[in-house]
């Protein structure tokens, strides 16, 4: 091996990269109408909201945690806004009521996980369910809540900057800023100390546990700008997304970009580099028209040749491993 | 002498004239009917409870059933196949057992062996809306080839002769009966149609924002296509805002089928967003349901005997054909069966 570029500098992270700008460039050759303004910005739309709560569940997982309320929290928490707003609770009550309740969640998550030491799995799949019952029975009469006529959530989703929708905006907005708060800030560089050694993070001073409550506070806002962001575009919402795999994906987005589940690992960057592998395979398959079962199975396929490739290339030893894997 | 016999006779017209009615009132019907249904109870298990069809069905079998003295409840598998099997497992060994199962099939074979059992147990099952490979007591809803078929014709229309003649379907997945059927159905009509071309058919998976993703690719792809086919008016809405966001609104012909909820199939059509609709009578299938519970209950049959299709008359709507009573109103009706 004489190349000055070793096997070794291949992490998951750049084989990711490597396979979406490969993909992109055999898509743009053999797709007519794949290289286009229309198709480039229906590509970012597509990835987007799933960018955004992708960008929560990064700052979770890399301080060691895992976020699976965030979808219960989307769905519900703009489907109980859309429901008071129909029967008629004034705007500003009820986006106050439920951005109170999104953060409550937030709260009570991290509180678990912080004060309780409740594994973070075991919480927010408890609070998940929690949420999507709770509301779903108590507070919504239908699966589905249309926006009203004339409000801003439906202005929002009609809203075009140079024919590029909000959304795409918002999530470069965000992950500018999740950027800016993980690398520059104190408190972003102690999330990575935290995720990887929470121990020796709150040995040396660290506010671990206030820190910890702040990021599930955090994700639990992600996923109510992606469920207003959903309710625009599509006029309404639809719980049924909390049993869809959406969950998945959002963990596939921040695993495949290279965020390790271990923690401590990975930023922005790897989501971004999630997203757009996500994105443009979702859009050649759907270019291609190829069946929703082998779009599964090619997306999954993807996951695990990466998976395995990292493993192989960047073997697991007593340096690296850590305790508490998820 | 006279005068008593008159008295006698006028006395006898009178007697025969108070008995008679009693007489005539003599029917069998009401004892058995009421013998046979009071203290019955049916169990609903559709897919989710939360959309408008089942909330539809819910409310008038609850209205009729309890009306025959039965006892009418509902379980909420909400989309999970899995817990609609929980469901129906409870149910079948739970004493007493219901009478009637009234089951909407996530897919043709889930189910089959449990239901089976529940006719071992001696239960009734219909099945409603989605076919499955099961010879229930009845099946109840529609012809899903025919309701393909329906909305082949209803696109070649909305396209009409001077138009590209390209379409796209957004399918629902690949293992419900609906959605497979639904395909068959189209592929039928499209057969005696060369001219129209299929230049895409993802699936949408019955979720909105797959469908508005894979539509608004299709759109990019192919500005110049003429209609879409979607396969269910629940994710429709994805399709739609697809076709509204590209600008092609008006000038791509979309066709749906549904329930035929008021806010969800006639305003959507009255406002131009869907071109056309194949809807479902909901107070037709229900009653087909009452009819059939009604009937089997009655029966004396074993539970498996026979396994008639009572097929739900579809029509083809279109913003031409709506009238005040085209769509039922599901918060109306919810309020007249008091739930």
């Amino acid at each position: 091996m004489q190349f000055s570029f070793g096997w070794k500098t291949l992490n998951q992270e750049r084989i990711v990269l490597a396979i979406a700008i490969g993909l992109f460039v055999v898509a743009s050759v053999a797709l007519p109408g794949f290289l286009t303004a229309g198709n480039l910005v229906a590509i970012l739309r597509s990835v987007s909201v799933l960018g955004i709560l992708s960008l929560g569940m990064a700052v979770v997982i890399i301080g060691r945690g895992i976020d699976l309320s965030i979808v219960a929290v989307m769905a519900m928490s703009v489907a109980w806004y859309l429901q008071m707003l129909g029967n008629g609770v004034a705007d500003l009550t009820a986006f106050a009521l439920a951005l109170s309740g999104v953060l409550a969640i937030g709260l009570v998550n991290g509180f678990l996980v912080a004060y309780a030491e409740v594994p973070a799995i075991f919480v927010t799949l408890a609070s998940g369910s929690f949420v999507f019952g709770y509301v779903r029975s108590q507070l919504i009469a239908q699966d589905a809540v249309p926006v009203p006529h004339g409000h801003w959530v439906e202005a929002l989703g009609q809203m075009r900057l140079a024919s590029v929708p909000p959304e795409v905006f918002l999530f470069a907005g965000l992950a500018f800023a999740a950027f800016l708060f993980l690398r520059f800030t104190r408190w972003g560089r102690f999330v990575y100390y935290a995720g990887d050694n929470p121990v020796a993070a709150r040995n040396i001073g660290i506010p671990v546990r206030p820190m910890l409550m702040l990021r599930y506070m955090i994700s639990a806002l992600a996923a109510f700008v992606s469920g207003l962001l959903t309710a625009a575009s599509l006029q309404s919402i639809n719980s049924r997304v909390v049993n869809s795999t959406l969950l998945y994906d959002i963990v596939l987005v921040a695993v495949i970009g290279g965020i390790g589940l271990s923690g401590g690992k990975g930023g922005v960057r790897n989501v971004l580099y999630g997203a757009a592998l996500i994105g443009i395979l979702l859009n050649t398959m759907t270019i291609i028209d190829i069946p929703l079962l082998y779009q599964n199975l090619i997306k999954s396929t993807i996951l695990l040749a990466a998976i395995i490739f990292d493993g192989v290339i960047n073997p697991r030893d007593e340096q690296t491993a850590q305790q508490g894997d998820i | 002498m006279k005068f008593a016999k008159l008295i006698l006779e006028a006395a006898a017209i009178a007697a025969s004239l108070l008995t008679a009615p009693a007489a005539m009132a003599d029917d069998p019907g009401p004892a058995a009917y009421s013998a046979a249904l009071s203290g019955k109870r049916v169990l609903l298990v559709p897919l989710a409870m939360g959309f408008d069809l089942a909330q539809g069905w819910s409310a008038i079998l609850k209205r009729e059933v309890e009306a025959f003295g039965g006892t009418f409840e509902t379980r909420d598998p909400n989309w999970s196949t899995e817990a609609g099997a929980q469901a129906l497992t409870e149910a079948i060994s739970s004493d007493p057992h219901p009478d009637v199962l009234v089951v909407m099939s996530p897919d043709l074979n889930s189910y089959s062996k449990i239901l089976k059992k529940a006719q071992e147990a001696g239960i009734y099952v219909i099945l409603i809306d989605n076919p499955a490979n099961f010879p229930a007591d009845a099946y109840v809803g529609s012809d899903w080839n025919k309701l393909g078929q329906l909305e082949a014709e209803a696109v070649i229309k909305g396209c009409g002769e001077g138009s590209s003649k390209k379409i796209a379907l957004i399918q629902g997945d690949e293992v419900n009966a609906t959605s497979l059927y639904q395909y068959a159905g189209i592929a039928k009509v499209l057969e005696s149609h060369p001219d129209f071309t299929v230049v895409a058919k993802p699936d949408s998976n019955w979720d909105a924002t797959n469908a508005r993703n894979a539509a608004t690719t299709v759109l990019q792809q192919n500005a110049d296509i003429c209609g879409i086919i979607d396969f269910w008016d629940g994710d429709a809405t994805g399709t739609s805002a697809a076709i509204r966001d590209a600008g092609l609104a008006g000038k791509v012909f979309l066709v749906t089928t549904g329930g035929g909820e008021k806010t969800a199939d006639c305003a959507t059509l009255e406002d131009g967003t869907y071109g056309a609709v194949v809807m479902t009578d909901l107070a037709r299938e229900s009653g087909d349901m009452v009819a059939m519970i009604k009937y089997l209950l009655q029966s004396g049959q074993k539970p498996g005997t026979a396994s008639p299709y009572i097929y739900t008359l579809l029509k083809a709507t279109t913003k031409a054909d709506l009238k005040p009573d085209t769509c039922w109103d599901l918060k109306a009706l919810q309020a007249a069966a008091g739930n």
